[in-house]
Order: structure tokens, then sequence, then C-alpha cells
């Protein structure tokens, strides 16, 4: 009685350890997290098997300059430092594109300001700009919520945004997107940022301009054509010798069927 | 025979001794290597260089500048610094011009750059040349050869700037800002709330659960103290993120509700179930014998528990106080969604703060293993260690001044 316990509790254990070895592991950014979600869910109908974690892009790329992941997915580029690691760590990365992702800027609902330019968007995220009556809204001061450093939307958001000044001190860091939309909901003066596809009723999205004149709102069109200005493109990052393995989830996901997915989620498809 | 069998149990007997003794040991020898390894991993952080591995900062060759502060390069790339004179030194024209690798098609059209970025050196040279005000932020790689700009050598981050530094900005380009004093501050802040919210409520729901409760209250209130100290702390955080803070942020008027405050809330929270259950216990088994003779020669039941049980359990309510006031310390996933972690000194506990578990939870998987920011990351965790460490001696010392009185 006793084997037969231990015969089927390994029999067990071997069901549950044999697809996790042969499964694909994407590991990394938030962002394309409910992405790659869907895709792997439509792979694995295919017959593959793909497990999917977020953390941040930086997490990701950690992680596939340790060996520990087979995809970096990133909402950012790779920074030259990382590129270096991962050369000294004898991997050579290579750089897909498998969506593009819209950035929206957020205000409580009950925020009258309803377009910002892009001035003013870095005056406010550096702490220059503190009370909302100073871009047209109430007197009442500006709650900032942002990623943590390790999100690639923090990075995007700094390089683009705000042409590479640091944020102020005094930004509230959260440590996911979902946690970000739940403050700005219950806080009056507070703005922030969060991906296209996380935006819903509970916030309101801004219109910005980089000139000054035109203000597009964040929208799946104003993204695709290009009038809507904080784009960027959402990657993934694998090592080259392993490319024969991750080739064929990685063609899956920029067919019209993997394409359609992007699109689903609330991305932009590539092709 | 008899005198073998005899000999057979002894040896079992020996045998689980010696087991036992072992793997006493062996948990103490790992975890002093845990504390080794911690120390030596966040020592290696004062051998590396105050800018970015791999990057150099370069200005004209001309320039006299010789040191500049984490806290001025970062100044200088934001524009809050705008000229030489600020930085003390007399340059032409005066102007700070800032140049990244992103800037370099402004002074040279991007045809003429090579393809594999092969002649970056010689461009870079020459627009440092042109510009005697610029300073340069490039990889190392492209100053190599024939350069003609003045590489600054701006030394290891030392002491000072880190234990004493008032900004926390890891990934700070071109030099990170490892200032720990605000992250040090929000975390004893929190804490120090979390444990006066949280040790006067356990010790008072301890002993009224184990001296002045009715059975029937007792059934009750034990089971549900015990589960509350099973619940995961992410449950906790949420919890603490829809309900405490939006309600500290309408009593108290605040434009923000994630505040040190709703940290220590959720803290002490978290921290009762761990008091009370071992507070109590300890308080129960207290003989019946002492408190009876008590009660005999003429006390009442409050002298009773304040001069007898309390002075008897002392050494289990001390040890149920170090383990609620650990888990209040070093807790991580609750406080990092109800703080705010925003890096600034705090003035009071209606300000967002951040605490140093948060901190690494939040940047330990993005750290590239071996880096500054990595090391930084464990020097933050013997600090961590240290602040635990002291409040535990604290407590176990007036623990033992008190058993040393009774006694």
């Amino acid at each position: 009685m006793k084997n037969l316990r231990k015969i089927a509790l390994a029999i067990a254990l071997a069901l549950v350890v044999t697809p996790m070895l042969n499964a694909q592991k994407i590991k990394g950014s938030d962002t394309v997290l409910p992405l790659s979600q869907k895709e792997a869910e439509a792979y694995g109908k295919k017959g593959g098997k793909v497990t999917v974690t977020g953390g941040g892009s930086g997490v990701g790329i950690a992680a596939l300059i340790d060996g520990t992941t087979d995809i970096a997915q990133a909402s950012r580029k790779m920074k030259f430092s990382e590129r270096q690691k991962l050369q000294s760590a004898g991997k050579q990365a290579k750089e897909v594109v498998i969506a593009m992702d819209a950035l929206a800027v957020v205000v409580n609902p009950n925020n009258k300001v309803s377009q910002l330019t892009r001035q003013q968007l870095e005056d406010i995220f550096t702490g220059k700009i503190t009370n909302w009556k100073q871009v047209g809204g109430e007197d009442l001061k500006i709650v900032v919520y942002s990623r943590e450093s390790s999100s690639g939307t923090y990075e995007f958001f700094k390089e683009h945004v705000m042409k590479n000044k640091n944020y102020m001190s005094s930004v509230l860091s959260m440590p996911a997107t979902g946690a970000i939309i739940q403050s700005i909901k219950q806080t009056k003066g507070a703005i922030g940022y969060v991906g296209l596809a996380y935006l819903n009723k509970e916030v309101k999205a801004i219109k910005v301009s980089y000139d000054g004149k035109n203000f597009v709102a964040p929208t799946l069109e104003a993204s695709k054509n290009g009038t809507y200005p904080i784009v960027r493109p959402l990657l993934y990052y694998y090592d080259i010798r392993k490319s024969k393995a991750v080739t064929p989830f990685l063609n899956f996901v920029l067919s019209k069927e993997g394409q359609k997915i992007v699109s689903n989620v609330g991305y932009i498809p590539v092709k | 025979m008899k005198k073998m069998f005899r000999g057979k149990k002894y040896f079992i007997e020996a045998l689980w001794e010696g087991l036992l003794k072992i793997s006493g040991s062996v948990t103490s020898i790992i975890i002093i290597l845990i504390v080794l390894f911690l120390f030596s991993e966040g020592m290696g952080l004062f051998k590396k260089n105050v800018i970015e591995e791999g990057y150099v900062i370069a200005v004209n060759k001309n320039n006299p500048i010789k040191d500049l502060t984490p806290q001025q390069i970062k100044d200088v790339f934001d524009v809050k610094i705008e000229t030489w004179k600020e930085l003390g030194a007399d340059v032409s024209g005066n102007q700070i011009v800032v140049l990244r690798l992103d800037d370099i098609p402004n002074y040279f059209p991007e045809e003429e750059i090579a393809e594999d970025m092969s002649n970056l050196p010689q461009i870079i040279s020459q627009i440092l040349d042109d510009n005697p005000g610029m300073i340069a932020f490039v990889p190392k790689d492209f100053t190599q050869t024939n350069f003609t700009g003045k590489i600054l050598d701006l030394g290891n981050i030392n002491f000072k700037d880190f234990f004493g530094g008032k900004e926390w900005f890891p990934t700070a380009q071109p030099a990170h800002q490892f200032g720990v004093i605000p992250i040090v501050m929000g975390t004893l802040w929190v804490s120090l709330g979390a444990i006066l919210i949280a040790l006067p409520f356990g010790l008072a729901v301890a002993i009224y659960s184990a001296e002045l409760a009715s059975k029937a209250v007792h059934k009750v209130l034990k089971p549900i103290i015990e589960l509350l100290a099973g619940i995961p702390s992410v449950v906790y955080g949420f919890f603490g993120l829809v309900v405490i803070v939006p309600l500290i942020q309408k009593t108290f008027n605040l434009d923000v509700g994630e505040t040190g405050l709703a940290g220590s809330i959720v803290l002490a929270i978290m921290a009762l179930p761990t008091i009370i259950t071992i507070a109590e216990d300890a308080l129960r088994s207290t003989p019946r014998a002492m408190k009876e003779a008590s009660l005999a020669l003429g006390a009442n039941k409050w002298q009773t528990i304040v001069k007898v049980t309390i002075p008897y359990s002392i050494s289990g309510i001390t040890a149920g106080v170090v383990l609620g006031i650990g888990r209040a310390i070093g807790e991580t996933m609750a406080v990092l969604m109800v703080t705010g972690n925003a890096a600034v000194i705090p003035h009071t506990l209606l300000e967002p703060v951040r605490t140093i578990p948060a901190t690494i939870a939040a940047e330990l998987g993005e750290a590239p293993k071996g880096g500054a920011h990595y090391e930084a990351l464990f020097v933050l965790g013997c600090i961590l260690f240290v602040i635990t460490l002291l409040i535990n001696l604290t407590v176990e010392y007036i623990s033992y001044r008190n058993k040393n009185k009774v006694a």
C-alpha cells in the first residue's frame, strides 16, 4: 500500500513537471503581459505550451541575461548597459517588434482639465508645476503617480515625454498599473500614465499635444495613423542561439491570427 | 543478552541526540553564513564608480573642472545647474551644454555617422573641441582611441554620499543617486507607528482573552484571531488600498491618502494576531497555584494580573512582542501598496513614505546582478537587519530587567 502511494505520487509529479520542461518561458513587462497571455492561450490550443510572467521590463531583461527565461518581453528598448552585460554573458539578443502601444495620460474623472502639452507634462512630472490652477484647472495640489523604476513604461515616459529629465522625488511609485488606476480613481488631484490596454471608464484620459497646437486623444485610430504622439513599440528579446526553439511561437504572434489578438487586447498591430 | 539490549537503546538515543545537535549547529551556521553573505555583497558597493558602468563623463580639454558630486551631476543633466560658474569652474561661454548619445545627430548629420558607429570617437572628440562649455555622457568604448577631450575621474561611491544622501534615484543617468536617509526615515516612522498601535492593543486583547473573558467569548475569539494570522499579506495590502487609504484621505482632509499612517495601520493589523496569540498563551501558562495564592492573600483580580500573572509570563509576552515587531518591520507587500513609495524625508505620518522592504522588493528584480544598484539594495538589507537587531535587543533587555526586578 505504501509503495503504491509512492508510485502514484511520482507519476503525479512527473505529469505536472514534464509539460513545464518543454514550455517556452516569457518574462518581463507588465504592459505586454495581457497580450502575451492571450497569445499563449491561443498558441496552447494549437498544441504548444508557453508560460508567461510579469515583473517589469527590467526584470525580464535581467532574466534573459541570467538565462532563466527564453523570451524577455519589454515595453522599452534594451539599454546600452544591458546589451553590454548580455554580451559579457556570452549571449546575443535579437529584437522583434510584436505590437505598438500608446501611453495614455490619465486624471481623476472629476478633473476639469482635458488637454496638456508635452512641456506641461514634463513640468508636472519633474515638479516645476505643482497646482492644477497653473494649467487651467481648479486650485488643487497635483498628486503625481508613476510606475516603479523597473518598469519599461517608466523609462519610456522619462525618455520621450520628459526628455530624459528625472522624476521629482515626491512622485508616488505604485507597483502595478492596476494600483495606479485604483489610486487615481480615488484621489481628486491625481495624474498618472497607463498603457492603452488598461484604460477604462474609471479614469479620464487627457488629450496631448507635442507642438502646442494639435491636441489628440489616445484612441486606437489616432495611435495607428500617427497623430497621437506617445506611441512605443512592444518588443520580444531572445538569445540568437535559442532562435530555433522560439521561432514557432514568434511566427504565430506575427501571423494574421496573432496580430488579430493584438487588436483585441487593445494594442496596435504591426502588420 | 540484557547488556547488549541496553546498549542498543542507548545507541539509538545517542544517535537522536547527535542528529539534533547537528541540525542545531547547521541551522546556526547557515544563519551566520546568510548574514555574512548579506554584508559582503553590500560592501562591494563602495568599490563601484559613481558613474554608470561602461560610461564616462567627458568635457572639453581646456575645462578646469576636476570633481563633481553625484548630486551635482544629476542637477547638471536635469538642467537645474546651467552655468559652469555654479560648479566653480571658469569656462569660456559659461553656459553648460549637455550631450548624450541621442543628441549627436543635432551636431552631426546622421549620414556621416557610420553604420557600425566606428567613427563615433572622432565625432565626439570634434563636438567637444567645438563646444568648450559642453559636458558629454558617452559609452567608454567611444573614448578609447584618438580622444581629445578630458575624461573626468569621479571616484567611487563613498559612505557620505550613501548614508548622508537625501535622494534615491537608482536608475538615474549618468550618476546613480543612492541616498538612503529618506528610506531609512520612512522605515523607522512606519515601523514605530505600527508598534505604537499594535503593542497596547495586542497586550490588552491578550490580557482580556486570557484572564477576563468568559469561556463562551473565548471560544469564539481565539479561532478568529488565529484565522487573522493566516490571511496573506497581499490581501491586507489590497484592503488597505481600497478601504484604509480613502478613509484617511477623508478623515484628515488630505490631498492623497497613501501615507505612512496607512502603512502603520496595515502593519499593526498584521502584527496583532502574532502578538495576541503568543502573549495569551504565555499568560494562560501561569500556574493556578500562584494566582490563587495571590487572591488568597487579599489581592483583587486586577492586582493579581498586574503583579503576578504578567511578570510571570513576561518572557512569553516578550517573545510575542519581538515576533510581532519583526513582522511589522519586515512586511513588504502590504506596505508597497499603501504607502505611496515616495522617497522623501517624512515630517509627519500623514505623508507618503518609502520603506526598505518595499524598495528591495520593487527594485531587486531589475537590478543587474553584481551592479551598483544590486549592491546598494544589499546594503539596505544590512541596514534593515541592524535596525531589527537593535529593536529586538532593546525588547529583550527590558524584559530581562523586569524579570530580575520580579525575582
